[in-house]
């Protein structure tokens, strides 16, 4: 289209060389083709870099790197295990307290709420998407530490106890109090996309369903929701992108403590987390390495759960072509 | 009425309730960080804050002027480097892309949009912060322009292609060339839209720490320029967070209220205006 | 001018003059940059704030631990570093570097224990098995034991120790290996320990501020901390036998005994120093200097500025109870600083 457009005008009037030099669409088609392949070219340094950099961890620990526990600066032995477990078990927290809130709430404004209320609503919601990680983790230290340590362990204990997840010590500072601020880090995104599937969902699949005498929430439960199974999932993934990468929240409440524990009372630590806490200190190539390796990790991490995430995000909502 | 129909309606009415406990509970988290924050920062907001130095450890006082000034220096030069690229590749995608290259841009720039910040940190401290042998307002600049290229991008695409098909044939059936067309037509029409979307793109970095913590480190004073360690209003609120002196709590909750209302006065304003704008089928 | 004019030109022109500006207002003073210790971090934010006033020259000093100070020391990233540990021959090697000792400082366990009991004792063996885990309530008797008639909880110890390499870290695990057998095998003298138990706070600010809020605690932090957070901290019973509490007589007292042997390179460990009113946690702090600096303008600020610390600034170290040091070791700094190049 653009170039049998744009050859019939050119043709009909002689220009300077210099005004087709520069008129040209040849040139506005540079010019942006540049600034695109610059984005690719920024990208690839990144991952380039990543890569290059965090060569003598691998060289030295190779795929042990993530079976092993110790994380021994000055004995230059590194194992990305409690890393690990802590990045996976914090994010699993904050999905086992988002995903029900999420996508109730999802299914209330989409299903229940009138349409003016559940914009509003949305809205208010889609807010908290906007506050930063670092004012989380300042309202977190002051409010949620001494809640959870005074009221909300205890009492979990004393209920709970027999698990092995409430067991031990309580400091406040723990997976828990990690999980639980990734939780409302993680609610606009399971919220506004779970909401935007639902309501794709065809009139015509409720209005069977009520026709058939289903309850309200018979309708939506069984034939609202299974149609909007795969964005909620998509809804679900891109939380957990979120909740992995996250930094500031989570290493200003979390104890920073490489440690593997069942109980979710203890401090540990999550990849980006420890990032953030030792890079600066960080001499010697093979630590520098591997705190770059760990990186690496969170990286290909992420870009697999947001890759699952658009595919199904894609497939079911309006928001999947943006 | 019989047991079984009695009990359908009684879950039909407990799960109405329970997800709007949901609803309201999800809602009600904005209204009480909120509430807290203006609470906690409103009591120590004081002229101090924004005109002072920070003052040595322990001393009572002083403010984070070079804080808000470095914040701001650091968004802008993200912005202007973010923003042109982000508007330029935009328009590249939405107008004179073929099929299979702006496919790869927009997977790889959905790939840097989801790279996680402390991560665009140890980029950033690579390829700028150990050739230049420093710290520096250049690194954490660039590293927040990292994070604002692939929001600006996608925004910039999103809108642009927005404008209705009959407004590009209808310039170009004047006579207008492609380029002439986007420029005068295209791009004024979705000028709304794209503008919001840079506006929340720079909501998004002005509260980013992360990438800011071995970039551009920190600084007591003023920072002249860029090629100096910066002070920025997140770093200040996470190192004044934990540490243990009441004073220096005391601002991070001024702070942190000063980067919150700035950052939801922004995002409002964006919503709005693009709820009521002129960007059809967004 | 019409608002497509206004967005796509003047805005961004806008844009581009106030980088400018910012770019050529970087011609104002003198800026340094130095990071490292975080235990001396009081003093050192004051004399740099003091020496700026009266010289101009902006010294730039981040607190990110005596571990990073000498990493980016090594990365050529900071003009100078500051650490509480000296530097082992292996990272000398990497980045060729002076120590010039600042203050003396004591590391105090500051504990939050319920019922506030003013002054705990502590013998280096108690401490050694809180910090490993092996002492694990208030009411232990390694605790009690030591301090007769002050009702201590049955609570668990919460301990705090430093997640980030500390310089603070190696003094307070030196002396735990000299007065602990048992602390010597199991973890020895490091400044990033593998700690055996406990939460971990960033910096001594880190640890003074969970120690303030998590109630029944206990954590190593320079004596500075304690005091200005208003935190209760213990005595520690030193070689001599005698339970001392730090403070500035005490932590002078330390450094007596080693004047006389002082390295030419001032590195040197003093805990568990001997004397009877010698506090048995003390430590130099150090400045680490670059024994080749290119910048003639850094190089003047930087020894403009060791000469000012050694003659009026070791008069601001009381107030904030940093002991100023020895006579006899500010004399050889003073003749050190000729060597830097």
């Amino acid at each position: 289209m653009a170039s049998s457009a744009a050859a019939i005008p050119q043709a009909a009037k002689s220009k300077s060389f210099v005004s087709r030099m520069f008129g040209g669409d040849q040139i506005a088609f540079a010019i942006t083709w540049t600034f695109a392949a610059f984005i690719l070219l920024i990208t690839a340094t990144l991952v380039w870099q990543l890569w290059v950099k965090s060569m003598p961890a691998r060289d030295k620990f190779g795929f042990e790197f993530f079976t092993t526990t110790t994380w021994d600066p000055p004995g230059e032995k590194f194992g990305a295990l409690p890393f690990i477990y802590g990045t996976v078990v914090t994010s699993f927290v904050a999905l086992l307290i988002s995903v029900p809130l999420g996508v109730g709430a999802a299914i209330f404004l989409s299903e229940m709420a009138p349409r003016k209320l559940s914009n509003i609503a949305t809205f208010l919601v889609e807010l908290l998407a906007a506050v930063p990680s670092v004012i989380y983790g300042l309202l977190a230290i002051f409010t949620l530490i001494p809640l959870l340590r005074t009221i909300g362990e205890p009492l979990l204990q004393s209920t709970l106890g027999f698990l092995p997840f409430f067991d031990g010590p309580m400091y406040g500072v723990s997976f828990l109090a990690a999980g639980f601020i990734l939780a409302i880090m993680t609610f606009p995104f399971i919220i506004s996309i779970s909401r935007e599937a639902l309501m794709e969902v065809p009139r015509e699949q409720r209005e069977a369903a009520l026709a058939l005498g289903a309850t309200k929430w018979e309708a939506t439960w069984q034939a609202v929701v299974p149609h909007a199974r795969l964005g909620i999932m998509g809804s679900v993934f891109l939380g957990l992108a979120r909740a992995l990468g996250e930094t500031m929240a989570v290493t200003m409440v979390i104890g920073n403590t490489p440690t593997i524990s069942a109980s979710l009372f203890s401090p540990g630590s999550t990849i980006a987390a420890s990032i953030a806490n030792e890079f600066a200190e960080a001499s010697g190539d093979v630590y520098k390495a591997s705190l770059i390796y760990l990186g690496l990790v969170l990286f290909l991490l992420t870009i697999v759960i947001n890759g699952l995430a658009r595919i199904l995000i894609i497939a079911t909502t309006r928001k999947g072509s943006t | 009425m019989d047991a079984r129909t009695r009990r359908r309606y009684f879950v039909n009415s407990l799960m109405l309730g329970l997800t709007g406990v949901c609803t309201l509970l999800t809602v009600s988290i904005l209204f009480m960080i909120l509430g807290y924050l203006v609470w906690n920062g409103g009591k120590a907001l004081d002229w101090a804050f924004f005109t002072k130095l920070p003052k040595p450890p322990g001393e009572v006082g002083g403010g984070m002027a070079n804080a808000i000034v470095g914040s701001a220096k650091l968004i802008l030069l993200a912005s202007a480097i973010g923003i042109p690229i982000g508007f330029l590749a935009g328009v590249y995608l939405s107008e004179f892309g073929g099929r299979t290259f702006p496919y790869i841009v927009r997977y790889v720039c959905d790939l840097l949009n989801g790279v996680p910040s402390i991560v665009i940190g140890i980029f950033a401290w690579t390829l700028i912060v150990v050739p230049m042998k420093h710290f520096s307002g250049w690194a954490g600049g660039a590293a927040l322009s990292l994070m604002l290229i692939p929001i600006a991008t996608r925004s910039t695409e999103q809108f642009l292609r927005s404008v209705p098909l009959s407004m590009r044939e209808g310039s170009l059936a004047l006579g207008a060339s492609k380029w002439r067309t986007v420029a005068s037509v295209v791009v004024p029409a979705s000028m709304t839209g794209v503008l919001t979307g840079m506006i929340l793109g720079v909501a998004r970095i002005a509260g980013e720490t992360a990438p800011l913590l071995f970039t551009c480190l920190g600084n007591q004073f003023w920072s002249d320029g860029f090629n100096t360690p910066t002070a920025s209003l997140p770093v200040m609120i996470y190192t004044h967070a934990i540490s243990p002196y009441d004073d220096w709590h005391r601002q991070a909750w001024a702070a942190g209220l000063v980067l919150l209302v700035l950052v939801l006065v922004s995002n409002i304003a964006a919503r709005l205006i693009m709820s009521r704008g002129t960007a059809p089928g967004s | 001018m019409n608002r497509n004019f206004v967005v796509r030109f003047a805005l961004p022109a806008i844009a581009v003059v106030a980088i400018a500006a910012g770019v050529a207002h970087a011609a104002g003073a003198l800026t340094l940059t130095a990071a490292g210790a975080t235990f001396p971090y009081p003093i050192y934010g004051k004399w740099f704030d003091t020496f700026q006033k009266k010289t101009g020259v902006q010294i730039n000093y981040q607190s990110i631990g005596s571990g990073g100070g000498i990493a980016q020391l090594t990365s050529g990233t900071v003009d100078f570093g500051a650490s509480d540990r000296p530097m082992t021959d292996d990272e000398l090697k990497k980045a060729p570097a002076m120590h010039f000792p600042t203050v003396l400082g004591a590391v105090v366990a500051s504990y939050n224990v319920a019922g506030n009991p003013a002054d705990l004792k502590f013998t280096g063996g108690a401490l050694a098995g809180i910090f490993m885990g092996t002492v694990k309530k208030w009411n232990d008797a390694a605790i009690t034991s030591t301090n007769p008639g002050v009702k201590l909880p049955d609570a668990p110890i919460t301990v705090i120790v430093r997640s980030d390499s500390s310089g603070t870290s190696f003094v307070f695990t030196d002396y735990l290996s000299k007065v602990s057998e048992a602390w010597k095998g199991k973890v020895g003298a490091n400044s990033s320990p593998n700690w055996p138990a406990g939460l971990r706070g960033k910096g001594s600010e880190g640890v003074s501020g969970l120690v303030k809020q998590t109630p029944n605690s206990i954590g190593f932090v320079e004596l500075t901390y304690a005091l200005q957070n208003k935190m209760a901290y213990g005595s520690v019973k030193n070689a001599a036998g005698k339970f001392i509490k730090a403070d500035l007589a005490s932590t002078t007292a330390a450094a007596a005994g080693f004047t006389k042997t002082m390295p030419d390179d001032f590195r040197i460990s003093i805990t568990n120093a001997p004397g009877a009113s010698a506090y048995p946690i003390c430590t130099f702090t150090y400045l680490l200097i670059p024994t080749q600096i290119k910048d003639a303008a850094k190089k003047k600020a930087i020894t403009d500025f060791l000469t000012w610390m050694l003659k009026d600034g070791q008069g601001e170290a009381g107030a904030l109870s940093y002991a100023p040091l020895p006579k006899e070791v500010v004399a050889k700094e003073v003749t050190a600083i000729a060597k830097l190049k």
